[in-house]
């Protein structure tokens, strides 16, 4: 990879104990949101519609999260930095953690598990169903999230976990669908997403044809 | 004269009385926690900001304005409305909040967002206001919204409010029978319809300079529909003058339909022998109908239409069914007798 060389060693690559540090701090940064939603319901400063605010921020973390997760190899294809992909699979879990929070939101806060109710408002709601099928695709990947899974899965886990660019997509097309008129918000994910698969496109291409 | 009904409600559920009387304290607060919702809003764009309660209870104007003016004219803003009629709508439904009434607004004017109208409508100047009438009329004339408090008795009227979003409130509305205006209109026989256009005012209202819809805001209603006695033009909730956030000085409510048909701020009403089109039939033909009659059995593309969340209740109170008509079939089913609800939604 010719591109990256002229990034390459800019900064220093942490050492494993720094790592260890990074990992605990980025593991506490990642729980602020949900540590934020137990301050304002205390303080009963959920808005007007606690639901709804709660349905929105955990869905707003999970997406947020994921984006960050699917940075981590274009910043690696670009700066030749590649420390930061030991950081995937704890993203990819808390981005999993909001997920099942925004669902829990759901059926129990804004459904009361009422399953005739949830099934007509999946099948009925486009919005919904796209959300709900990247939910479903979310679960294989965190159940194969472990060392054990990568050994045992090995070509095939890479091949799974691809699923990950199609959640990202559906997350967005969840939130789009979801807004009804400003849609400048999906939007500008829409488009972050899309300089992240473009990076990533750009540089396969290249290291196919090397110039 | 005021006339005092019998109301089922208890005073200490309508109004948190000592934060009314104290609300010259509030300003103060209500200004650093505009800033801390800003502020939240910048960090966090998609989950709602959380307003201080501080905020909420802010009387309409920025600091140093509302002090300024303070001296001059206490109790300007937030103003009571004084000499209005309680009636018996709505007794027995446990009313929503102010603070909720007042900061969970879709006015779209002033921002997308519902947290927004309360911080963008802070400075809109609602008076001097007059209100022009067009259109199928004896002749075109004016009338000023301190002439519109003047034309009949001013009543309180408890309506369920149900949005098409899902969500629903119970508001005491300050207004009068929208027949009464109609009445003064003197609208001629080809009238069959009547529009409301809502005030577009680029340099107020923020929200306007966005082609989010087409605006003036339009809305319109069947002549029947219009003279029905439920159909009021709100200049008021909780006893006081409409907050500019609702839609001030005044508003149209027509609690059998969702939300959306009540115009805010209107400027301009206009007869029609066709039916108008409005500005979220034009922004979503097959989501919003001229209609909007609030009915559980017809779906819509994005919410569940046979249940809502009531606000006001909490994290854990759960839907409540949906009712037809928003629960006014008795008093407005006739009027649809015959009509398909499902083409006509």
């Amino acid at each position: 990879m010719t591109h990256a060389n002229a990034f390459k060693n800019i900064t220093k690559a942490p050492t494993r104990v720094q790592i260890k540090w990074i990992k605990a701090f980025v593991f506490l940064v990642c729980l602020i949101p949900l540590a934020r939603l137990f301050w304002l319901g205390l303080a009963d400063d959920l808005s007007a519609n606690p639901i709804e605010f709660v349905e929105r921020s955990t869905g707003f973390w999970a997406l947020l999260i994921l984006l960050f997760t699917l940075a981590l190899t274009p910043i690696k294809l670009i700066t030749g930095s590649v420390w930061q992909i030991q950081l995937r699979r704890m993203l990819g879990l808390f981005m999993f953690f909001y997920v099942c929070l925004h669902i829990l939101t759901y059926v129990w806060l804004d459904y009361s598990f009422d399953w005739v109710d949830i099934t007509k408002d999946i099948v009925k709601h486009p919005y919904v169903l796209v959300g709900f099928t990247a939910f479903i695709l979310t679960i294989p990947l965190a159940v194969t999230s472990n060392d054990s899974m990568i050994k045992r899965l090995r070509g095939r886990w890479k091949k799974l976990h691809r699923l990950v660019y199609l959640i990202a997509i559906l997350g967005v097309v969840h939130f789009w669908w979801l807004v009804k008129k400003d849609i400048s918000e999906p939007l500008l994910y829409a488009l972050i997403l899309a300089v992240l698969f473009g990076i990533r496109l750009y540089y396969k291409k290249s290291s196919k044809n090397p110039i | 004269m005021i006339i005092q009904a019998k109301s089922d409600i208890l005073s200490s559920e309508i109004t948190p009385k000592v934060v009314f009387e104290n609300r010259r304290d509030f300003i103060q607060q209500a200004g650093l926690g505009l800033f801390a919702a800003s502020t939240a809003i910048l960090s966090n764009p998609l989950s709602a900001a959380p307003l201080a309660s501080g905020t909420t209870e802010g009387d309409g104007r920025l600091l140093g304005r509302a002090n300024a003016r303070a001296a001059f004219k206490p109790n300007d803003r937030r103003q009571k409305i004084l000499g209005y009629t309680k009636t018996s709508y709505g007794a027995g439904e446990k009313l929503s909040p102010y603070d909720d009434i007042t900061t969970y607004n879709n006015f779209y004017e002033f921002g997308t967002d519902k947290s927004e109208p309360v911080i963008n409508a802070k400075l809109f100047e609602s008076s001097p206001w007059t209100v022009s009438i067009e259109g199928e009329v004896k002749k075109n004339k004016t009338i000023s919204i301190d002439e519109i408090f003047k034309l009949a008795p001013l009543e309180e009227r408890i309506y369920r409010m149900r949005c098409v979003e899902g969500w629903s409130m119970v508001i005491p509305w300050v207004g009068l029978p929208l027949v009464q205006l109609i009445k003064w209109a003197e609208p001629n026989a080809n009238a069959k319809y009547v529009e409301f256009i809502s005030l577009a005012d680029k340099q107020q209202m923020s929200g306007v300079n966005i082609p989010i819809l087409d605006w003036p805001y339009t809305e319109g209603l069947r002549m029947d529909e219009a003279m029905h006695p439920l159909t009021i033009m709100a200049v008021g909730l909780y006893g006081e003058q409409l907050p500019n956030q609702n839609g001030a000085p005044m508003r149209l409510v027509v609690p059998w339909k969702y939300g959306f048909k009540g115009g805010k701020s209107i400027v301009k009403i206009r007869f029609t022998e066709k039916m108008p089109l409005t500005s979220w039939m034009k922004a979503g033909p097959s989501e919003y109908g001229f209609y909007a009659n609030v009915n559980p059995k017809v779906e819509h593309p994005r919410w569940t239409q046979s249940s809502e969340k009531r606000i006001g209740t909490g994290l854990f109170a759960g839907r409540i069914k949906t009712q037809m008509f928003n629960g006014y079939t008795e008093q407005v089913g006739q009027m649809y007798a015959g009509l398909d609800l499902r083409k006509n939604f």
